[in-house]
């Protein structure tokens, strides 16, 4: 590679092959930074027994960087599957999963602990805490992981529980928090190593209506400010409203996708159709 | 994106990924030290069986310095058959460990699964049980070797006249160069503690196979 004085122009020759390459690398840099998960024909086959069960019939799916995106559909039309697909925890049977352009089922044991690692960020239903641990603790773990150092760690632990709204809880374990507290110490640990993806399972699950709702909020909110890319795979209506696209899911394939304001334009002519024929 | 000789996926060499993924041996104790001492009752469970094997194991050995130090000498089929003894509850104490260690895997299954979605690899799992029973085993060993010798010297005592005790050899070497008391306590100590680290390869490898998935598992 010739090191470029930046004073020095390029002219001549150079300068089209200069501007060739700029041409020719720059739909494939639009298309990285684009689509933060891609999925390709991706099918699911579960040996149970004797019986095959396609859990997932072929899902082409692309996810844009910076989305907030829900997963929809009833218990066994593959929510579950393809949410695992996307994370990294289970390897479709055929088809592929692109995360930031890269192969899933190219990664070795080492680089997918570091995708996970640093990548993506989880949550889960059951919070999935670590009960010996308190709240700062937990939110570090990941750090320790990525191998930043202690006081960093503390620090960062701090911030990031401070934004969630527990700073003074740090000290806490888990069984001395309520559900929707432990439900934010878990998304300050999904942001610890500020992850490009959060994947969320049922984040609202387990939590009453008030606390759900403030879980969404929180969640809407990160993904405003920081631009996290948001993906979660729930049964809970209310995400409707913050998802920027839902993702219906029903036997294995994709059933629908809705975009925001396609869906509140749809509810706003709902409501206006009750409403005339009340009139009537 | 195809690899190219050691370049991954991700822009970095293998090498600096392996690097960039890592657990300290102290974090990884201050995490074991944190499990044994919270789960204490379950903790105590393990530890308690080589308690009882250590404890024998050092009583073995007060008695038979004991005796050397009244001019009793056990013979040799005498000790062939106590270090049989010995061994036997060693092993019987090794089944133990590694039924308590696996029921402790099946238990904390969801907390494996979250680890390896944080992204921890196998050998962190591995690493963490490993300390965790090298804990309790040496904690199991210390109170079992003072227990067993305790008990020993008081039973000594009372047979052959605490005055004769006072012929044992305390410190790690006797006059004719085999063990003295201090060189059994500690022959006991890594007896025990190796005892429980090699019982604990089963279930942490077990452990280690768990996979990131089983974090969203309902059920074992």
């Amino acid at each position: 590679m010739v090191a470029l004085d930046p004073m020095m122009q390029p002219t001549g020759e150079m300068r089209e092959r200069l501007e060739d390459a700029a041409q020719r690398l720059e739909p494939l840099m639009e298309q990285a930074s684009e689509f933060i998960v891609r999925c390709r024909e991706v099918r699911k086959v579960y040996q149970m027994g004797r019986v095959e069960v396609q859990a997932l019939r072929g899902v082409n799916l692309d996810i844009k960087r910076g989305e907030y995106i829900s997963i929809m559909g009833p218990s066994g039309s593959g929510k579950s599957t393809l949410f695992n697909m996307i994370g990294g925890l289970d390897k479709p049977t055929s088809g592929s999963v692109y995360i930031n352009e890269v192969d899933l089922a190219q990664l070795d044991a080492y680089e997918l602990a570091w995708l996970r690692c640093r990548t993506i960020g989880y949550i889960f239903q059951t919070f999935n805490l670590i009960p010996v641990m308190t709240a700062l603790e937990n939110v570090t773990l990941p750090m320790i992981f990525a191998g930043v150092p202690e006081d960093e760690r503390r620090e960062r632990g701090m911030e990031l529980l401070k934004r969630v709204g527990l700073a003074e809880r740090w000290n806490h374990k888990p069984a001395e928090l309520s559900g929707g507290q432990q439900q934010r110490v878990a998304i300050a640990r999904a942001l610890a190593n500020d992850p490009v993806i959060i994947l969320a399972d049922e984040p609202t699950g387990n939590l009453d209506l008030k606390t759900g709702r403030e879980i969404i909020q929180l969640l809407k909110e990160l993904n405003e400010e920081k631009g996290v890319t948001i993906i979660s795979a729930t049964h809970d209506l209310k995400m409707l409203d913050v998802s920027d696209r839902v993702i219906w899911i029903r036997d294995g394939r994709i059933a629908k996708i809705e975009d925001r304001a396609k869906i509140q334009l749809e509810a706003a002519l709902a409501v206006e159709e009750e409403l005339v024929e009340g009139a009537e | 994106m195809t690899r190219r000789g050691n370049m991954t996926a991700f822009g970095l060499t293998r090498e600096e990924i392996r690097r960039q993924i890592q657990l300290p041996w102290s974090e990884a104790f201050r995490i074991s030290w944190r499990y044994v001492t919270i789960r204490l009752g379950r903790s105590l469970v393990t530890a308690s069986t080589v308690f009882l094997s250590v404890a024998f194991l050092m009583a073995i050995f007060t008695m038979v310095l004991a005796a050397k130090a009244a001019g009793q000498e056990l013979d040799a089929p005498t000790r062939a058959r106590y270090l049989w003894s010995v061994i036997m509850g060693f092993m019987i104490c090794s089944v133990g460990i590694i039924n308590a260690l696996l029921m402790s895997v099946t238990e904390r299954f969801r907390e494996i699964g979250t680890m390896k979605c944080l992204g921890a690899l196998d050998e962190f799992i591995v690493r963490m049980f490993l300390i965790e029973a090298a804990l309790m085993g040496l904690f199991g060993s210390i109170a079992g070797a003072l227990a067993g010798s305790l008990i020993m010297l008081l039973w000594g005592g009372f047979r052959v006249g605490f005055g004769v005790l006072g012929n044992i050899p305390w410190g790690f070497q006797s006059a004719d160069g085999s063990l003295g008391f201090l060189g059994c306590f500690v022959v006991s100590l890594v007896a025990g503690t190796l005892l429980s680290v090699v019982s604990a390869i089963i279930p942490a490898l077990r452990a280690a196979r768990l996979q990131a998935a089983d974090a969203l598992r309902t059920e074992i």
